[in-house]
């Protein structure tokens, strides 16, 4: 990394602001207002439409591999989905993900 | 109302909260230890985690500081990354618009990816619930997680390059958001959204600056409503 110290906490405290900023947008603007419905039906879709969409090209095209799809992360995402859908449980999904993945890098070495 | 009613409300938070440290805890730990290894000092590292307060975006920011991206550049990707938050505020206002500004002003602050699927489960399913008992409730479900954050942070840093990749770590990150994503596969709507969500994104992978996870996003969204409007929202 070359950016110098100044240029490094320009970027946090910026970034800081901004992210603050977007988080406060409705909640410090709108107040009591009510929302229309079909912002609403729209909104209930919101971690199922981002969370996706940020995870799938991480999975497919990890970087520790450099980008090559590989197999013991690809199955170890389908245990992590699999299981907490059947389950509703975070903590077992995630548990079920570490072991298929940790499994899975030590049967393929 | 009763104080106990809205303690009682603080401690199911609490409780509800609490399995998400052992989610907080190696995240934040990967990030501390990425930002080291990427050049920053203790400093720069838990000032981003303290005043972004956001793991997507700060990975983000970070990994475009090593490609030596422009400042500005680098901005406007990450902020794009936490544009979704925009979307968790207005979700939450129907619930917490009525509290005063600086509360509204603190909710906003701590408004992370686990402590808004919490409150918005929570208060949509219990339309009864009192405004001191959702900040109750919201207070609660942010103690045991954002703290977590700062200090896995702090320890990743110490720690830094002492970790091996062997660990894997890096997949601490989809594991997570996949975790939380797949209980909230409810109904087709949902299912429809994320598919969506999956297809498009890796369709619009080449598009820089994550553009094609905020486009993915918000088509996942239409979709997800467009399902609701013809099925209607079977559970």
């Amino acid at each position: 990394m070359s950016q110098s110290s100044v240029e490094i906490w320009t970027i946090i405290v910026l970034l800081g602001i901004g992210t603050f900023l977007i988080r406060f947008s409705f909640l410090g603007m709108i107040g009591e207002r009510p929302l229309p419905d079909w912002l609403l039906r729209h909104l209930r879709y919101t971690p199922v439409a981002v969370l996706p969409a940020l995870v799938a090209p991480m999975v497919v095209w990890p970087q520790a591999t450099g980008g090559e799809p590989d197999p013991a992360r690809m199955l170890a995402a389908l245990a992590t989905l699999g299981v907490g859908h059947v389950t509703k449980n975070v903590l077992a999904a995630i548990g079920a993900g570490a072991v298929t993945l940790y499994g899975m890098l030590f049967v393929l070495g | 109302m009763s104080a106990s009613i809205v303690r009682s409300a603080y401690w199911t938070g609490v409780r509800h909260g609490a399995p998400f440290v052992l989610v907080i805890m190696p995240f934040g730990l990967l990030f501390g230890v990425v930002g080291t290894e990427a050049g920053l000092n203790i400093a720069e590292v838990l000032g981003f985690s303290i005043l972004v307060i956001a793991g997507a975006a700060q990975f983000t920011a970070v990994q475009l500081m090593v490609d030596q991206a422009p400042t500005v550049l680098v901005l406007v990707t990450a902020l794009a990354v936490n544009l979704r938050m925009a979307m968790y505020s207005a979700a939450l206002t129907p619930h917490l618009g009525a509290a005063p500004l600086w509360q509204r002003a603190l909710a906003a602050y701590f408004l992370v990816d686990q402590t808004f699927a919490l409150a918005q489960a929570r208060f949509e399913s219990r339309p009864e619930m009192s405004l001191r008992e959702r900040l109750a409730y919201y207070a609660g479900s942010i103690t045991p997680v954002c703290p977590m954050w700062y200090v896995a942070t702090l320890v990743g840093a110490l720690a830094g390059q002492a970790i091996p990749p062997e660990f894997a770590l890096d997949f601490a990150v989809p594991i997570t958001f996949l975790a939380m994503v797949a209980p909230a596969l409810r109904t087709l709507a949902h299912v429809a959204a994320a598919a969506t969500s999956v297809g498009v994104a890796l369709t619009l992978a080449f598009l820089p600056y994550q553009a094609g996870v905020l486009i993915a996003g918000l088509v996942a969204m239409m979709v997800g409503a467009q399902v609701e409007l013809r099925m209607g929202n079977r559970e």
